[in-house]
């Protein structure tokens, strides 16, 4: 009877869960006419999704909640899972925060488009809600295309030519990788495994030749691009034409974030740990996120412009919850659902930054940040402190995530991942540490001209989001217990 | 009585009704009149289906001589479900040119383009319906020569051009088809093609024989525009009136696919063949230049109607494709596109048919900015444009996961790489029209047009929509109609 009653909360608060942002998005459309109301339908639709998210009953097994089935045998279903709430959690979470800053930041100029964008922003989020409850590979991969084709006109937004030829890219790589290999790659698995549901130990052991294993696997590493793996990383760069909060939520958190989290599914649920582990070439997947997160340091390191060179942080970023996951063990997938929650409430928090200095002062280059700190106090301080997590100093997020991937990289003895780790925490400090020294220390450009803080919609949320990268051990020991059931717990070893 | 007769009523009706829209002429009845007709026929052919699949095949024996000696009619699970998406396109298409013909090419001529139309339904709809060789042969050309009529009735010389060298290749082609046919006749004496099915595997190995197949297969390759026959197509839609180049993209070309399957899998031993395997070969191999070289040119053109047109001709490659493999998934999933792709490209026609009346031309300049005037047509547009590209939930996902998985499962895994780079391909031509059409620099006057407009536009998209959120009754059509095309149990 308890049980049958928690199945029914969970499968109703799908339902509502999936249907909030497009109930929403239709609101907003309705009323459109009027700023303020449109503008209260989006804080409203993020924080009742906020609510519904915590409020999900977890670890329910199985499909609870079936939409459609386009093919026999392949419904669209969704059932709550750990991992995926955890996701959905960051998402909606981080979708409130932005709100309060895309009105501030937006409030500033008259921009027709902005019902579009808000509209596009709640299906976005619609679409992250269905691929972290997917129950199935063939239900995330729907909401993973999904996601692509609501989120262009957000980073087409301005409209002007360089914004569509960004956008142009980011569309055209993005779904050119799914089709080409995402959508084979799962079509192989239904084949072979007869089923694409997510299922501990994954679905695949025994039934595919393992030699085909990790070229499977190398299918979907680069299929789904939004993990931006390179080289199928180029369309993260061409994404930052967009305004600084749909960089901020969407490609600091949502968009990117889905794609690891797709991989860590897809190597934890559709694989397995132990299959991949004893496979042949087993490293090759750690070698390519090593080699990402090198790379995309040093170009991070080569760039003037502060977005793109916090895209090239991300890719980086990423391919760290991507080494994590490609340990091939649960607790490499702990620290990889750490390194997202890590990653999410810092990169957002410098996207934040980023927005609140071109939106002030119009620059949107390194070098001009000469002496900025004296002008925006609170927001190179909110930098600083996401920067540190970046970082990877104590106490910030980023130190706890990358203590838990490095435990797991000892516990495989993967000095390879080690490494990277350690010459990656050098660039990072590398291409953060002298931006801090420019802000606050060098004497400001003659031609400066004299401006305060952002608005405070803006500035509130960019202090908050990095009060969250400070106060991980708040929360961390909740997501660990949240992720146990799934990843194990961390401390199982010493018991 | 009408229950017992419904198979040649389906053919019969439209013939009747053409010669009576010409007496009404230029009066407003001949437009609903047409409709009407249309209407009740689509609907007929809707009860065909749930007939056939419900008690297998239905005859017909025309004047009541029987088979093999009078011609016969056939009704197959394959055949009653092109009847249906013939029939039903036909039928909603029908105001919708009312409304574009009277614009394009005066309402003094329109009846004359409407019998037209009316005679390709009953020439598209007889070559499905009969099961005589030599009845497809008639009813090609009844539909071929109402195709030229279309075509040439757009009063412009490029249009004159078009239809005059589609009536050449056509000819050609029907003339290859004539003598195949002649050759079979010469051998075995009949026409029936479940006769000729019979009769054929004794006479599998003479060279008539093969020469018969590959007569057969030119002159239907010809009309379904297989690469490198593909010619005559691109002029074709890109200079006849915008109305009828909707119906023809949708229809004309499925058509001849249909009588491909039918002659390959249903008349030919093809296992018992020297050539046989062969000229699957070959037909795969010109599939897969369809879908790369159409796919190419269609990125390369920036005339929109082109650019369709040679994502037409890849499209046939996939279908091509499907076919050629000639196992059961894969004609599964040829003829799951080719119901597919009918809508789809019916319905893109449609709308770039709509979005180009202010201007009259084409190209994506002209287009620019449309979407947002006329939100209905640029969403079906968007709909239309998805499902070329496969993107899930519309039927274009769902025609290459079944297309896929027929190749995974043939492990042609060069032929799966060469599809799946048309398909990428296709996001870019796809990508550039819908960035035009919804580019808000530039901002048009249109006039708005009415429902009999609109109506048919949404339905087409609509079916595409809905195939791709529930697929199972058209797929386990196709599945029923490819176990019966290749004779399994």
């Amino acid at each position: 009877m308890a049980l049958g009653n928690a199945l029914m909360d969970a499968s109703s608060g799908l339902g509502l869960i999936l249907s909030t942002p497009f109930i929403g998005a239709s609101l907003m459309i309705l009323v459109r006419r009027a700023p303020v109301l449109r503008d209260a339908v989006t804080m409203i639709t993020s924080v009742s999704l906020f609510i519904l998210v915590a409020m999900l009953p977890s670890n329910s097994d199985g499909a609870v909640f079936v939409l459609a089935e386009p093919i026999s045998g392949l419904p669209i279903s969704f059932g709550t899972e750990p991992f995926g709430k955890l996701f959905a959690f960051i998402a909606s979470g981080l979708w409130i925060v932005t709100s309060i800053y895309s009105i501030g930041y937006l409030g500033q100029k008259t921009d027709p488009n902005k019902t579009r964008y808000f509209v596009c922003f709640a299906l976005s989020l619609g679409s992250t809600m269905g691929i972290a409850f997917a129950a199935n590979l063939f239900t995330l991969f729907i909401f993973y295309e999904a996601l692509t084709l609501v989120t262009y006109p957000l980073v087409a937004h301005y409209g002007t030519p360089e914004s569509r030829n960004g956008a142009r890219k980011y569309l055209q790589i993005l779904l050119g990788s799914s089709i080409a290999l995402f959508v084979p790659g799962i079509i192989i698995v239904y084949l072979f495994a007869g089923t694409l549901d997510f299922q501990e130990g994954g679905v695949l052991n025994g039934k595919l030749d393992p030699a085909f294993t990790i070229p499977l696997l190398l299918m979907f590493l680069y299929g789904v691009a939004k993990s931006a793996v390179m080289p199928v990383h180029s369309w993260l760069p061409s994404a930052m034409v967009a305004p600084a909060p749909v960089s901020a939520l969407l490609h600091a958190v949502a968009v990117v974030k889905a794609g690891v989290f797709t991989i860590t599914k897809i190597i934890a649920f559709i694989f397995g740990w132990e299959m991949l582990a004893s496979s042949p070439g087993a490293n090759l997947p750690l070698y390519i996120a090593g080699f990402t997160v090198i790379a995309a340091s040093v170009h991070a390191l080569q760039q003037d412009n502060i977005k793109s060179m916090l895209a090239y942080s991300t890719i980086a970023q990423l391919s760290y919850v991507v080494m994590a996951a490609s340990l091939f063990l649960p607790i490499g997938g702990l620290a990889a659902a750490l390194h997202i929650a890590a990653h999410a409430v810092a990169k957002i928090t410098l996207f934040f930054v980023a927005g609140a200095i071109y939106l002030k002062s119009g620059y949107t280059l390194i070098s001009q940040l000469n002496g900025i700190g004296r002008n925006m106090p609170l927001t190179l301080l909110a930098f600083t402190i996401a920067a540190a997590s970046m970082i990877g100093l104590p106490p910030t997020a980023g130190f706890f995530s990358k203590w838990f991937l490095l435990q797991a990289a000892f516990t495989t003895e993967s000095y390879f991942t080690v490494g990277v780790i350690t010459i990656s925490t050098a660039l990072n400090a590398a291409y953060f540490l002298p931006i801090l020294y420019r802000a606050f220390f060098k004497a400001p450009n003659e031609d400066q001209k004299s401006f305060g803080e952002a608005p405070w919609p803006v500035l509130a949320a960019l202090l908050f989001t990095a009060a969250l990268s400070i106060t991980f051990l708040a929360y961390g020991n909740a997501i660990m217990e949240l992720e146990a059931p799934i990843f194990g717990s961390i401390f199982n070893k010493y018991d | 009585m009408i229950a017992q007769h419904a198979q040649i009523l389906v053919v019969i009706l439209p013939l009747l009704c053409a010669p009576l829209v010409l007496l009404l002429g230029k009066s407003r009845i001949a437009v609903w009149f047409t409709v009407g007709v249309l209407s009740v026929n689509a609907l007929l052919t809707w009860w065909l289906l749930l007939q056939v699949l419900t008690i297998g095949t239905l005859r017909y024996s025309l004047g009541n001589w029987p088979a093999p000696w009078g011609i016969e009619y056939r009704l197959d699970p394959l055949g009653a479900l092109l009847q249906v998406m013939i029939a039903s396109i036909a039928a909603v298409m029908a105001p919708f040119l009312r409304k574009l013909l009277a614009e394009e090419i005066g309402s003094s001529r329109q009846y004359a383009a409407l019998v037209a139309f009316i005679l390709l339904t009953a020439g598209l709809l007889g070559i499905v319906a009969t099961g005589d060789a030599f009845n497809v042969f008639v009813f090609l050309e009844i539909s071929s020569l109402s195709t030229y009529a279309l075509i040439a009735i757009a009063d412009k010389r490029d249009a004159l051009l078009a239809s005059f060298r589609y009536l050449i290749v056509g000819t050609i082609g029907a003339t290859f088809f004539l003598i195949g046919i002649g050759l079979v006749y010469i051998l075995t004496g009949t026409l029936n093609m479940d006769d000729l099915a019979v009769r054929l595997p004794e006479v599998s190995h003479t060279n008539t024989t093969q020469i018969a197949l590959i007569f057969v297969t030119i002159g239907i390759a010809i009309k379904a525009a297989i690469w490198p026959l593909h010619a005559w197509l691109i002029p074709c839609y890109s200079y006849a009136p915008r109305g009828i180049v909707a119906f023809l993209a949708a229809l004309s070309t499925k058509v001849a696919l249909y009588a491909l399957a039918r002659f390959l899998f249903g008349v030919f031993p093809l296992a018992d063949m020297p050539i046989g395997s062969v000229l699957l070969e070959i037909l795969q191999l010109l599939a897969i230049a369809a879908m790369l070289i159409g796919s190419a040119a269609a990125i390369a053109h920036s005339n929109v109607r082109a650019v369709l047109a040679y994502s037409s001709v890849a499209q046939i490659g996939y279908i091509t494709l499907g076919l050629a493999l000639a196992t059961s998934a894969g004609v599964t999933a040829a003829i799951i596109h080719m119901f597919n792709h009918a809508f789809i490209k019916g319905s893109l026609f449609m709308c770039i048919a709509i979005l180009a009346t202010g201007s009259g031309k084409h190209t994506l300049e002209s287009l620019k900015g449309l979407g947002h005037r006329m939100p209905i047509v640029g969403i079906a547009l968007l709909i239309g444009g998805f499902s070329l590209v496969g993107v899930p939930l519309t039927s274009g996902f769902i025609s290459k996961w079944f297309l896929i998985t027929a190749l995974v499962q043939a492990e042609k895994w060069i032929w799966i790489v060469a599809v799946l780079l048309s398909s990428v391909m296709s996001i870019i031509y796809v990508w550039k029209i819908v960035e035009a059409v919804f580019d808000k620099s530039d901002d048009k006057q249109v006039r708005s047009y009415d429902l009999s407009v609109d109506i048919p536009i949404v339905l087409l998209a609509a079916v595409s929509l809905y195939i791709g959120i529930n697929s199972s009754a058209l797929v386990s059509t196709a599945e029923q109609a490819s176990k019966w095309l290749l004779g399994m149990p």
